[in-house]
């Protein structure tokens, strides 16, 4: 990448992702990607599942390697650093997982402090504080010595924002989530995203396939379809859009009967023509 | 031809295995002796909560099982013995073969039962949650935060386990050398502790370390490697007690016959 296009990218845009490739052993998940993510910004990605939106998600944070193209977080291409230098990186993001990922073993206040205890050399007292703020900011005062298995699941995710939350990251990072929650409890969720959003003016990236809750709370929307990108754009325009694979995801119309009927005989007879040959 | 490269690909196989399993071990080791230096400093909080699991709440069970070996240790060894009249040897016989074999194996069988299928199980699960992720993301190395601790407890813990292991084994010998040999309690201890010689006890205690950093390294390896789903966890557990009873027979044999060849020259 020339220095030109990375001067332009550290102005404008806190995450860019250029033709970015992910395979899983053979298969290839995503077919070279390529968007910007803006500073302030909340991105949701939507997509089926088997789009490969959870996979972006796992390369964005640095779970996955990909297998080409590059990912600049802050001015840095993680596809390419050493691992201190995406722990120095890591400690600037904050992520909350699908189901919580809270550590069973420890209560939601030792989870939430762990990233402070482990990289940070503050005073106990002041981690208490700290603590205190972070689930206060999430709604959750009052629960630092429950047990992660006695909360339910809207709080699980709210102790997991919480934690996401405790090294004051720039860049926030959402899993699903409202995957699994009811109705009321997933627009908390939602309305916590948007709270977070406005009280600290942090980058979110949120991948989900909940429309309602992504139109709630995107300013720019990237719909993923089969590992490529279909659309991206402001909430206005994906409304507005006219292409009809976005319309079939935004109007929740189902694959065509034929269609799919077609690919099913295709399929069961595949292999027994393949075999007659 | 097919068996050729079928038997290439196990061969291969087992290698890669071996390979990552000394990799998870070095780089506990890092985490034990290097990192300290460079401000990464070791748990001890969380060594000593596993040390408190893997060692001391495994000694009622380990007393019952190892007093009861040494006892059958005793009866088997008089079945021969008493041929030659000289039934008296059986308390140098238990104490030997508890000491050098018996006592480490035994107690690293326990272990394994007890410990390497729930560090399965344990990082397996969290492996299926995603708090593997989540430390990751966090910056946090599963190796330094969640195997290192286990490694440390167990390396002290299984040669203290055995030692008890040993005298157990002899207490369990002693009921017959007194009820059937002819022995007084404290002549049949004392003619155990004669035959012994320190190199057979040190030996086994040796063994008995080796044991446990196997154990360990296969327990965290078949957690960290589970697959995605909660009958994966199971079958990460299965395979770690059946592996590290595999492991710790070959390190037994590859040890046992290093100190044949060294006791040699």
């Amino acid at each position: 990448m020339d220095t030109s296009l990375t001067d332009s990218l550290e102005t404008t845009a806190t995450i860019s992702v250029r033709d970015l490739r992910v395979n899983y052993g053979e298969r290839e998940i995503l077919h070279g990607i390529s968007f910007d993510v803006n500073r302030g910004e909340t991105l949701v990605i939507l997509g089926g599942s088997g789009s490969g939106k959870s996979t972006l998600l796992r390369t964005l944070v640095g779970l996955e390697k990909p297998s080409a193209g590059q990912i600049w977080i802050k001015g840095q291409n993680i596809a390419a650093i050493s691992s201190s230098e995406m722990d120095a990186i890591r400690k600037k993001i904050g992520m909350s997982f699908q189901g919580g990922a809270l550590f069973g073993s420890m209560t939601v206040g030792e989870n939430v402090a762990l990233p402070l205890r482990e990289h940070t050399r503050l005073e106990e007292s002041t981690i208490e504080i700290m603590l205190r703020l972070k689930l206060e900011q999430v709604g959750l005062q009052g629960f630092e010595y429950y047990m992660p298995s006695q909360l339910s699941g809207g709080m699980k995710k709210r102790a997991a924002v919480a934690r996401a939350l405790a090294m004051d990251p720039e860049i926030l990072f959402f899993d699903e989530p409202s995957a699994g929650l009811d109705p009321i409890i997933a627009a908390g969720i939602d309305q916590l995203i948007l709270e977070l959003k406005q009280a600290f003016r942090m980058t979110i990236i949120v991948v989900t396939h909940e429309l309602a809750s992504a139109y709630l709370i995107a300013d720019r929307m990237v719909l993923i379809d089969k590992g490529n990108i279909v659309a991206i754009g402001t909430t206005e325009e994906m409304r507005a859009s006219t292409q009809p694979r976005v319309r079939q995801f935004l109007d929740r119309v189902a694959e065509p009967e034929v269609a799919r009927e077609l690919d099913y005989l295709q399929m069961l007879t595949e292999d027994r023509r393949r075999r007659s040959r | 031809m097919q068996i050729l490269s079928q038997v290439g690909g196990s061969v291969t196989n087992g290698l890669a295995y071996v390979g990552a399993l000394a990799s998870l071990g070095g780089q506990a080791a890092y985490y034990t002796f290097v990192a300290p230096f460079q401000g990464k400093p070791v748990r001890f909080q969380r060594a000593v909560s596993q040390a408190l699991d893997v060692g001391v709440r495994a000694i009622p069970i380990l007393s019952l099982i190892t007093f009861f070996i040494g006892l059958i240790l005793a009866l088997q060894a008089a079945y021969e013995l008493r041929r030659f009249g000289a039934i008296s040897y059986v308390a140098t016989a238990v104490a030997i073969s508890m000491s050098r074999e018996l006592g480490p194996l035994i107690t690293a069988i326990v272990v394994i039962g007890r410990s390497g299928s729930a560090f399965a199980a344990e990082i397996g699960t969290m492996k299926v949650t995603e708090e593997i992720d989540a430390l990751e993301t966090m910056a946090i190395s599963p190796v330094h935060f969640l195997v290192t601790p286990k490694f440390i407890a167990m390396a002290i813990m299984l040669p203290c386990l055995t030692i008890w292991a040993n005298t157990m084994g002899i207490l369990g010998g002693s009921l017959f050398g007194v009820a059937q040999a002819d022995f007084t309690f404290t002549r049949y201890i004392s003619a155990s502790l004669d035959s012994l010689f320190l190199r057979d006890i040190v030996t086994g205690l040796i063994k008995s370390v080796m044991f446990g950093i196997t154990i360990t390294a296969v327990g965290c390896l078949e957690g960290l490697s589970t697959g995605a789903g909660a009958e994966q966890v199971g079958r990460s557990t299965t395979r770690a007690v059946v592996m590290s009873i595999f492991m710790v027979v070959i390190v037994d044999l590859v040890f046992t016959a290093l100190f044949f060849f060294i006791s040699e020259h």
